[in-house]
């Protein structure tokens, strides 16, 4: 249970990092927050041959409430945007999905930009990324890229960066005012990685659903969004019968894995349990109600 | 493999060490501090034996590399009890049977350490999340929720700044900041 040998640089700025890990490529592994990382390489099941630390970069860790969008700095630890003001008042899924991640040690030094990069298919933030159509800011050689939520998650641990850049910041559209939320998982301990995962935001308008986005985790490769579900709650009015509805469509799209932990069935089923569970929460909270 | 030379702070003391950077935090305050309070148990950030508190923050010390931790304020259990007197959390501990082989109570009393400095009157629930992060195989659960709520009933009825740990000091690179750079980018 001990790490390779490794080169290890700790850049103190974003050229420096970029600049290290073109000449190292593929050998080359960013350390933020090392919370997936370091756990992989103390079971030499990733062996860099650098490890780039970008802990040292100053300007990379902060919480700003823009416009329609709450820009989060990578650096920023996971505990930091679980207790701030701003993504509680703006965006009060993303802070319920942070209290889902990992235990309270993990989110004092994970960071928001590593558990976005790392991209484990079970993971919190990815799946509200994708739910939100949210984006990240990466630095590399040839500058600034800006990537789309939907372009950003290839399969597992493999994100569309290249091995030269530098995720600096992940963008969370609000949850629009008025708008019902809910994130919820199933696992077999406080703190564990989900069977299954669903966050849902609802906007409603003249006492119908006008529009419902519905994210899932740990149900395939990628975060998934369950878009026939989404479609067939636009227009509708809210009902019991209308969330099961919802959850079998949920159950007839994804494509989980069985493991240890459990069959690939019972994820399908679970699936539609937290769907069904979160538009419940979701519709509670949708309304002018302030937000707790 | 080229070594490096750090130097951090624990419990109060400076320390030193030439290190590998493979080195984890963990192992540095074991090894080359001769502080071997803080125990080793899954060496994957699952168990959380090896909770320490890092510039005031729970941390897995099996997770950071000691090379990560250069000018870091770090605490070990070693500076729970005062000489021979325990630290009111590790009397609680002791009243109520929270351990018998003792290997996961470090992580268990510095876990408990912290959240009851940021949580004072926790609910039970609070107290059950709380320690989610740390594994004890031996005596259960329910005499550690007992434990940590006596400790906090005894803590909250007699203020004492001396039993919590130093203040954090100032934010260092990737620590707090809500103020993005000006990059001139939309939001």
């Amino acid at each position: 249970m001990k790490p390779a040998p490794f080169e290890y640089f700790a850049p103190e700025s974003l050229e420096h990092a970029v600049d290290l890990l073109h000449t190292h490529g593929d050998g080359a592994k960013v350390l933020a927050g090392g919370q997936s990382l370091v756990p992989l390489m103390n079971m030499r099941l990733a062996r860099p041959a650098a490890v780039v630390d970008i802990n040292r970069i100053p300007g990379l860790a902060y919480i700003a409430d823009g416009a329609e969008t709450i820009r989060i700095g990578a650096l920023t630890r996971l505990r930091a945007a679980e207790t701030s003001g701003v993504v509680a008042a703006r965006c009060p899924l993303l802070r319920d999905a942070l209290r889902l991640v990992g235990h309270v040690q993990i989110r004092n030094r994970g960071t928001v930009g590593g558990s976005v990069a790392h991209a484990d298919p079970a993971a919190e933030l990815t799946a509200v990324l994708a739910l939100l159509d949210g984006r990240v800011v990466v630095e590399g050689r040839r500058g600034t890229r800006v990537i789309p939520a939907a372009d950003l998650f290839v399969t597992y641990l493999t994100t569309s960066l290249e091995a030269d850049e530098v995720l600096t910041e992940v963008q969370f559209p609000a949850v629009p005012p008025g708008a019902g939320w809910s994130w919820l998982e199933v696992a077999r301990r406080y703190g564990d990685f989900a069977l299954a995962g669903a966050g849902v935001v609802l906007r409603v308008a003249g006492g119908a659903i006008a529009e419902a986005r519905i994210g899932l985790t740990g149900l395939g490769p990628v975060p998934v969004r369950a878009r026939a579900a989404e479609r067939l709650l636009a227009g509708r009015a809210a009902s019991e019968a209308l969330w099961a509805e919802a959850a079998a469509a949920v159950r007839d799209t994804v494509e989980p894995d069985g493991d240890i932990h459990a069959t690939a069935e019972y994820r399908r089923h679970v699936a539609g349990v937290v769907v069904q569970r979160a538009l419940r929460e979701a519709i509670g909270r949708a309304g002018d109600a302030p937000r707790p | 493999m080229t070594h490096r030379k750090i130097t951090l702070r624990i419990n109060g003391r400076p320390y030193a060490g030439l290190v590998e950077p493979r080195k984890t935090l963990a192992d540095f305050i074991r090894e080359d501090c001769g502080l071997t309070g803080t125990h080793l148990g899954c060496e994957h950030g699952v168990c959380g034996a090896c909770t320490i508190l890092m510039d005031g923050q729970a941390v897995r010390s099996c997770l950071l590399f000691a090379v990560q931790a250069v000018d870091a304020e770090l605490m070990t259990v070693e500076a729970l009890a005062d000489g021979d007197r325990l630290h009111p959390i590790q009397q609680a501990y002791r009243d109520h049977h929270a351990l018998q082989c003792g290997f996961c109570t470090p992580g268990f009393l510095l876990t408990t350490l912290a959240f009851l400095r940021d949580t004072p009157r926790p609910t039970d629930r609070e107290i059950r999340e709380a320690l989610a992060g740390n594994l004890c195989r031996c005596t259960g659960y329910h005499n550690i929720v007992k434990a940590v709520a006596a400790a906090a009933a005894a803590l909250a009825s007699a203020p004492r700044p001396d039993l919590w740990p130093p203040a954090a000091p100032a934010p260092r690179g990737g620590e707090g900041g809500t103020t993005p750079p000006a990059r001139g980018r939309g939001s």
